[in-house]
């Protein structure tokens, strides 16, 4: 291979200074495959150097965290000796792309984090934005891209044999050339039984499991860390293709060989490949990597070391095991029928060296490649904004047709189209799967329940990243407490434009302030995720869009779910009406789908007020009180209602609501800090409430049959239950058909 | 009683079977590996969900050349208990144990969602300790559940009672609505729906459990 110019440089997404640095740690000329595995390693993807500043602002340890950032993924404590990891991580591009293997492989390389560590993946969720499905321009793609990915995401979690049991799906047209796919997951595990991805012990073998390696996926972290342009649809080869048979195989075959104990350090293969896995484990581990790629399972001939190093083939594993143990560890992936082969072995020089046909054709510090990648302070103004403050006159001329759109609304229709293609019950753990407020699943080995819930609202972001992303963490811990959990940890995904704009990166940082000022508020410390950055298509950046997934703990029982049980029941609205203004309600879904224009900004957020409505609402949960509760959020307290009032009993409720306020507000607006609840014993509820300082009305009660809303004497909604399911439920499906 | 479950390289709902057997039936279950040329001393066995070699070619077709399901062939025709479950049923059909075909569904989606299945006879070991005509709510679980057989095998299925449930409400567009059926002998079952996902409280519904609970006293009547 030739000189390296400086095209080649540019060529590979590195900046002069960044070459510079190069040449500074080799103290030589890398050679083009060394330049190839600093360009993947340095990749804002891998190296997060725009954020990595920012991130430390974000709380990261708590009393129930085991492991904070910088593994596979996070862990917490559940207690009776047993732990859990958890992460959420995006795969935006490769989706756009390729929706059906984007969102595929994105589903396989999270659960690869998760068994990673040791542990059993036992739930996913995902958090998904497109544009929207009735798009004059880009209504098709959308379609396309919607159906792709939510088959692709079918597919390998279906088979994997882990099941999706929730999350989250909104509709903007900031998201038109550029959808997003966060994929969550989380996995049970003994506490003392954590495997970390480090490469320790001189001369213990490095071996390397898993698929055979091929040409799919070079360059995939660098694609994921460049804005769209006409070229990217040509990038389609870069998109791996995913196995998940193969997966699983790997999954079973992981767990047992570290049953074993003959495995030190483990690390997937996921972003930058071989290059990213023998690089972090040598560097995490304080030694070097030494391996031979002849020695390196392939799928085609005549790959080269920077093909090899590059590729991100999926179901791929390097482990390290105990030297002389080899023999027990291939034997197991001998049972699964799975390639296990020693391609290396650890040494105490601190260098990444790489061999073909017995040369070097990259010697790298480990350290100084994986730890001391360019750290960038981007410059940021002010976050960048194009609705306006003020929004119109407006008057409502039928509530009840407004009601209706809302129902009917991309947003908050019933996502049941999407979640029935999922398995969400395969390993018969979920107490409460998708369409809930949060999700629920019982961890067999305590006889305790994991709660998790996904949050994100890019269109609140637009408006203030900063109070977005605190209410997206409020109402992350209200779904939980909604449905009686503890929130104890979270894992966030922020997807965002390109942060070498000013108006871009301050929004990055205005998200990063919020979300780290609500986890330290809620107690829910960030134990890992991922950021997604040059979120943009044609210089048109997303809404940032900050997503957050908490997971939270309580008691295995039946679950709380939200729709009504009884009819005569009283309904209360814990939290109270709420306020609202003009401005705090340009952010709702009413004046996003009903007046068709966004403006002002998110709601307001009392953080303290909201605790005490949180913990409220968990001791009514343990009280066993509420036959039902549901959050408010999107479409406010009338869609809650309605919601509350589709459930297979089909009982509905009548609600007289004395408050002083709009009509449109007081049914619309999007304030937090509020549940809405059924119960037998009303009496208990509000004591409970006053006793942590929260208003508590009983705005009516449950009827066998209508949804009546009235307020000062004025009725403002009589509607058919009926009726106004089947608007909510068949949206979906006919949005995409016609 | 004695169950095994096989455990097919993809199976995913094996583990799923031996919760039920073990922890909500009372029962004992053991898993057989999938080149296992005996199945030890077990008194039924149940082929469990999931993607049993990838199923990346017809589902079931890969299964059907192991060595384990040589050993159930051999079970079955001497009168063993086999419950075949979603991909269990799939590779029944593919074995030649059971009649007809499992294709994809109507709406070429996966499903997923708890379904209404009427006991159309009690007359087997997996239905005898249920009500004809009772309906059971039990998960279904599968991209390729439709039903497909020719008219006269169809004929004949219904003529020697051997479907075991219709679906309330078809859902993937099995032919007569059939969710399962039982072979000549009535000591093989396959089903689509999952009857170990509905066999713990916790769960929304204990449905499923009437299956297992006739397996146990149609072998204690042996």
């Amino acid at each position: 291979m030739g000189e390296i110019t400086s095209e080649i440089v540019q060529a590979h997404q590195l900046t002069p200074e960044e070459y510079e640095k190069i040449l500074s740690i080799l103290g030589r000329e890398p050679t083009y495959t060394e330049l190839g595995i600093f360009s993947v390693m340095w990749s804002e993807h891998c190296s997060y150097k725009s954020s990595r500043l920012h991130l430390k602002k974000l709380p990261t340890t708590g009393k129930h965290v085991l492991q904070g950032p910088g593994e596979n993924a996070g862990v917490i404590d559940i207690g009776d000796g047993y732990a859990i990891a958890f992460k959420i991580e995006s795969h935006n591009h490769p989706s756009f792309i390729e929706p059906f293997q984007g969102a595929a492989t994105g589903v396989g390389g999270i659960l690869r984090d998760i068994f990673t560590m040791g542990a059993r993946p036992i739930a996913v969720m995902d958090s998904l934005r497109f544009g929207p499905l009735d798009d004059p321009q880009a209504g098709a793609r959308n379609k396309r891209i919607l159906e792709g990915v939510v088959s692709g995401i079918a597919h390998y979690g279906n088979c994997f044999g882990v099941p999706t049991v929730g999350g989250e799906c909104v509709f903007e047209p900031g998201y038109n050339g550029n959808p997003l796919v966060n994929v969550f997951a989380l996995g049970v595990f003994k506490k003392d039984e954590i495997f970390l991805a480090r490469a320790c012990g001189l001369g213990n073998p490095v071996i390397y499991v898993g698929a055979k390696t091929g040409r799919d996926g070079i360059h995939g972290a660098s694609m994921a860390s460049a804005e769209f342009t006409e070229e990217s649809q040509q990038k389609r080869p870069n998109v791996q293709v995913g196995d998940p048979f193969l997966e699983k195989l790997l999954l079973e075959a992981c767990l047992e060989a570290m049953r074993t104990g003959a495995i030190v350090g483990i690390q997937d293969m996921g972003a930058a490949g071989l290059t990213c896995s023998t690089c972090e484990m040598g560097s995490r581990g304080g030694t070097g990597i030494e391996i031979e790629l002849d020695l390196v399972p392939q799928r085609e001939t005549g790959m080269t070391p920077y093909e090899i190093m590059l590729s991100e083939s999926q179901e791929r594993m390097l482990l390290v095991a105990e030297k002389g143990r080899e023999q027990e560890v291939f034997r197991v992936f001998r049972k699964w029928g799975l390639d296990a082969v020693t391609v290396g072995r650890v040494t105490n020089d601190g260098m990444m060296r790489v061999k073909h046909h017995g040369q070097i054709v990259a010697e790298i510090p480990s350290r100084a490649l994986a730890d001391d990648a360019p750290l960038y302070d981007r410059p940021h103004t002010q976050p960048r904004r194009t609705a306006p403050l003020d929004g119109p006159e407006f008057q409502s001329a039928s509530l009840e047709r407004d009601l209706e759109a809302l129902l009917a609304s991309g947003d908050i229709c019933s996502k049941r189209w999407i979640w029935e293609q999922y398995d969400y019950m395969v390993r018969t753990n979920t107490v409460q799967g998708p369409g809930g407020d949060a999700a629920v699943i019982r961890i067999k080995e305590t006889g305790t329940s994991v709660a998790m819930a996904l949050d994100g609202n890019g269109r609140y972001c637009a408006l203030s990243p900063r109070q977005g992303a605190r209410l997206a963490v409020a109402e992350c811990c209200r779904n939980l407490s909604t449905v009686g959990a503890l929130p104890v940890a979270a894992t966030n995904c922020l997807n965002f434009g390109n942060p070498e704009r000013p108006e871009i990166m301050a929004q990055l940082v205005e998200a990063i302030e919020g979300m780290g000022e609500a986890c330290r508020f809620f107690e829910t410390p960030i134990t890992g995720g991922n950021v997604s950055l040059y979120n943009e298509t044609l210089g048109e950046a997303i809404d940032p869009t900050p997503v957050v997934g908490v997971v939270g703990l309580l008691p295995t029982g039946p679950p709380l779910t939200i729709d009504f049980k009884r009819a005569g029941r009283a309904v209360i609205l814990l939290g109270g009406f709420g306020r609202c203004n003009s401005r705090r309600f340009g952010s709702t879904q009413y004046a996003k789908v009903v007046l068709k224009q966004v403006w002002g900004l998110p709601p307001e957020l009392d953080m303290d007020y909201e605790k005490r409505v949180q913990a409220a609402m968990r001791e009514i949960a343990a009280a066993g009180l509420a036959e039902s509760a549901h959050d408010l959020s999107d479409g406010g307290l009338a869609v809650a209602a309605a919601e509350c009032s589709f459930g297979p009993a089909g009982v509905g409720a009548r609600l007289d609501l004395d408050a002083d306020m709009r009509p449109e507000y007081l049914l619309f607006h999007e304030g937090p800090s509020r549940i809405l609840l059924s119960t037998a014993q009303p009496d208990q509820v509000q004591t409970i409430a006053a006793r942590h300082g929260v208003e508590a009305p009983r705005i009516g009660d449950t009827i066998e049959e209508g949804l009546v809303i009235r307020s000062r004497g004025r009725v403002h909604v009589d509607l058919n239950v009926e009726r106004l399911k089947r608007l909510w439920s068949d949206a979906l499906e006919k949005a995409l058909r016609t | 009683m004695r169950f095994g479950v096989v455990v097919f390289p993809g199976s995913n709902c094996d583990h799923d079977a031996w919760y039920a057997v073990e922890k909500n039936l009372g029962q004992t279950a053991e898993f057989i590996w999938h080149d296992s040329a005996e199945l030890g001393n077990v008194d039924a066995v149940i082929l469990p969900g999931g993607f049993s070699y990838g199923d990346y070619l017809r589902c079931g077709a890969i299964a059907k050349f192991s060595r384990v399901m040589q050993a159930v062939k051999k079970f079955a025709s001497e009168g063993g208990l086999v419950l075949g479950i979603c991909n269990g049923f799939q590779i029944l059909v593919e074995s030649g144990l059971l009649p007809g075909a499992l294709i994809r569904n109507r709406g070429l989606k996966f499903i997923c969602r708890p379904v209404e299945l009427r006991t159309e006879t009690t007359n087997s070991p997996f239905t005898c300790e249920a009500q004809k005509g009772a309906i059971l709510t039990i998960p279904i679980a599968h991209g390729e559940g439709c039903y497909y057989a020719d008219e006269r095998t169809l004929d004949e299925l219904e003529a020697e009672d051997r479907v075991v449930f219709r679906y309330v409400d078809n859902p993937n567009g099995s032919l007569r609505d059939i969710a399962g059926i039982l072979n000549r002998e009535r000591n093989v079952l396959g089903l689509m729906p999952h009857p170990e996902r509905a066999s713990d409280p916790l769960m929304g519904s204990t449905d499923g459990l009437v299956l297992f609970r006739s397996m146990v006293s149609s072998m204690a009547v042996k």
